[in-house]
């Protein structure tokens, strides 16, 4: 198994944004511990809904030179569903802040990034499949990519070998461990949920600081509502594929912040690049279902280590 | 406005062209679109007769290669977009910023149409694959309401086409990844969602239940209307109800938004379903031409036909039609 491969710590780990809506205080303490994590990379940033208006730009800068003070690479990460022209004016902003790269979501960002002659690192909801697209956006200021949340690690490995032969490579980012981001809506479901108009929301998403499970009619959590966002209703968990990811060219593992247990998770992933992570552990990392499908080429809802769940 | 229907056969092109659709567009029998149902689309040979019987009516032939080229399918894909270009087709409706980016460069005065798949919802996304592919024309994604289609379409530095009429996908199209999460396959990747061989029915004490996947999506009491199992309109419990808790089964009709469509200057109005019959394409392009004329004549005066209103609620899923996310409250 992978988990007995030799340390692979030119793995380096990543904290995701934060997609869940949580409050200014809850941020503030998650990013304060977050600096002593062993993470190289924290991306900031509201990514899901523009209505979210607790955090303005300049307190995300803050949190960011705190971290980056903590050694800290910090990224802003850009909103993946733009849709009106205060969308707009906001990613301007954001793009134009002058002191951190900018993760860029959607071909808006990457516009605006570009003509500014600024770098950026590709999202993975820009739908990088093949080198061909890469090299579009390394034409265009492109420094590192992330994977699209569906490929396999198959896929990956040959699209790595590709863009090596190509003189393509930049660092390549997998989601590693957290619920996946598999949707985005014009619709709020969580205040659909509510009964509530999107436009008169009373922002009940903030209620559910790890999202709203959906459940089938047997109970299986099939889902997890975010607002406008649909995510797994299983978290993917990759903590024992580090070593084989470090070993094909992955460059950064991106952990999706979680209310609970996130320094335990960053421990593990630690751990496991490392070569430290003892072999199959029977316990998930958190009280919620796990998957590993789409690593290996199969439905993303699989857990093919079946592992039962607490 | 020019009115654009979805071919998926011969018998359906040919049924589009005879009722008044000014375009149709097709794909070829792979992934390398995103309607990749068996028995559906287009052999060369197929396409070719049908492309000669819309031209000899002075209409216009699209293709769609507007799926994401996989990492070990490069060729296919490519190869999809020569074929295509061989037969001679009116434009390419593509996603893929590298097939883009290819056909840009092989075949410059092919004209380029960027899908709905390739989720440009701003004029500054518009503005990229503008200026890197020198697209000639967006399909824009049913997430804009009718107030943000507006101010896009003022600053769009291509055509506009929108969606009309058909089956409704409410999430931002080419980023929604749920059918790959259940089954393995997605628009992207496989051209598909809730694939058909995934789809699993079964009369059960608690009533017919369809299953993706062995995911239980809806459960049906005695007398209710069953629809197909696509995975975001079935119903799900969240917290303590059960109810269609991302979308109903209902389908997309923006006949009374014509127009307004038209005052904005939209190019284009696309009909969804090339996985329905030739007589299907055949009511809804008869349907849409008429009224399309209407508009023409009198926008000032136009109000939909309640036939046309029937007509088109009867070819619905769930005999229900909404406007979707045009509307604010739809969100």
């Amino acid at each position: 198994m992978p988990t007995s491969s030799s340390p692979s710590s030119s793995l380096q780990l990543a904290l995701g944004p934060v997609l869940f809506y949580w409050t200014r205080e809850h941020y503030a303490d998650f990013y304060r511990e977050a600096a002593d994590w062993p993470v190289e990379t924290v991306a900031l940033g509201e990514t899901v809904c523009s209505r979210r208006r607790d955090m303005k730009l300049d307190d995300w800068l803050g949190i960011g030179r705190e971290l980056a003070q903590s050694g800290k690479r910090v990224v802003l990460a850009s909103q993946t569903l733009i849709e009106s022209e205060a969308d707009l004016r906001d990613l301007r902003k954001l793009c134009d802040n002058g002191e951190f790269t900018v993760e860029a979501n959607d071909q808006s960002a990457v516009q605006r990034l570009s003509a500014a002659g600024l770098p950026f690192v590709a999202g993975a909801a820009l739908n990088l499949y093949n080198p061909a697209t890469l090299a579009v956006l390394a034409r265009a200021g492109m420094q590192g990519w992330q994977a699209p949340v569906e490929m396999s690690r198959s896929d990956l490995a040959r699209l790595l070998a590709d863009c090596r032969e190509q003189g393509l490579e930049q660092p390549c980012e997998v989601f590693a461990y957290g619920h996946l981001p598999l949707a985005w809506s014009s619709r709020c479901f969580t205040a659909r949920r509510h009964q509530k108009p999107k436009d008169r929301c009373r922002f009940v998403c903030q209620k559910y600081p790890q999202g709203l499970a959906l459940r089938s009619q047997e109970s299986r959590e099939v889902f997890t509502l975010n607002g406008i966002q649909t995510l797994s209703g299983a978290c993917q968990d990759l903590r024992h594929e580090v070593g084989d990811m470090a070993g094909m060219g992955v460059g950064i593992a991106r952990l999706s912040p979680r209310p609970e247990g996130m320094a335990e998770v960053v421990g593990a992933f630690d751990a496991a690049r490392r070569g430290e992570l003892p072999a199959p552990d029977p316990l998930a990392l958190v009280d919620a279902e796990v998957c590993d499908g789409y690593w290996h080429g199969r439905p993303g809802m699989d857990n093919t280590r079946g592992v039962a769940t607490p | 406005m020019e009115l654009v229907c979805p071919a998926g056969n011969l018998p359906a092109l040919k049924r589009a062209v005879d009722e008044g659709a000014d375009a149709v567009y097709f794909g070829f029998q792979n992934t390398t679109n995103a309607r990749q149902f068996a028995g559906l689309n287009f052999t060369d040979r197929r396409a070719r007769e049908g492309i000669d019987y819309a031209h000899a009516r002075g209409k216009r032939v699209f293709c769609a290669i507007n799926t994401y080229p996989q990492p070990d399918g490069w060729a296919m894909w490519t190869r999809a977009v020569d074929q295509a270009a061989d037969l001679g087709v009116d434009a390419l409706i593509m996603a893929d910023m590298g097939l883009l980016d290819y056909a840009a460069r092989r075949h410059p005065d092919l004209a380029r149409h960027l899908s709905v798949q390739g989720s440009a919802t701003s004029h500054e996304a518009l503005r990229f694959y503008h200026e890197q592919f020198g697209i000639r024309r967006a399909v824009l994604p049913r997430v804009l309401s009718i107030t943000q289609v507006r101010d896009l379409a003022k600053q769009s530095p291509v055509e506009l086409e929108v969606f009309a009429f058909g089956s409704l996908c409410i999430m931002a199209e080419g980023r929604c990844y749920l059918s790959s999460y259940l089954t393995g396959e997605s628009p992207n990747t496989r051209g598909v969602c809730s694939p058909a061989a995934h789809v699993r029915w079964e009369e059960t004490p608690r009533g017919l239940e369809s299953r993706l996947n062995g995911v239980l999506i809806d459960r049906y009491a005695e007398g209710e209307r069953a629809g197909y199992p696509t995975l975001c309109k079935g119903r799900f419990e969240v917290g303590g109800e059960t109810y269609h808790a991302i979308e109903e089964p209902t389908s997309l009709n923006t006949l009374e938004l014509l127009p307004e469509l038209k005052e904005l200057g939209i190019s284009a109005v696309k009909i969804e379903g090339r996985q329905r019959s030739p007589a299907y394409v055949s009511k809804v392009a008869g349907i849409w031409r008429k009224a399309l004329d209407r508009v023409d004549r009198a926008p000032e005066h136009f109000h939909p036909d309640p036939a046309w209103m029937a007509g088109l609620g009867e070819l619905s899923e769930g005999a229900t039609t909404t406007l979707g996310a045009y509307e604010r409250r739809w969100k």
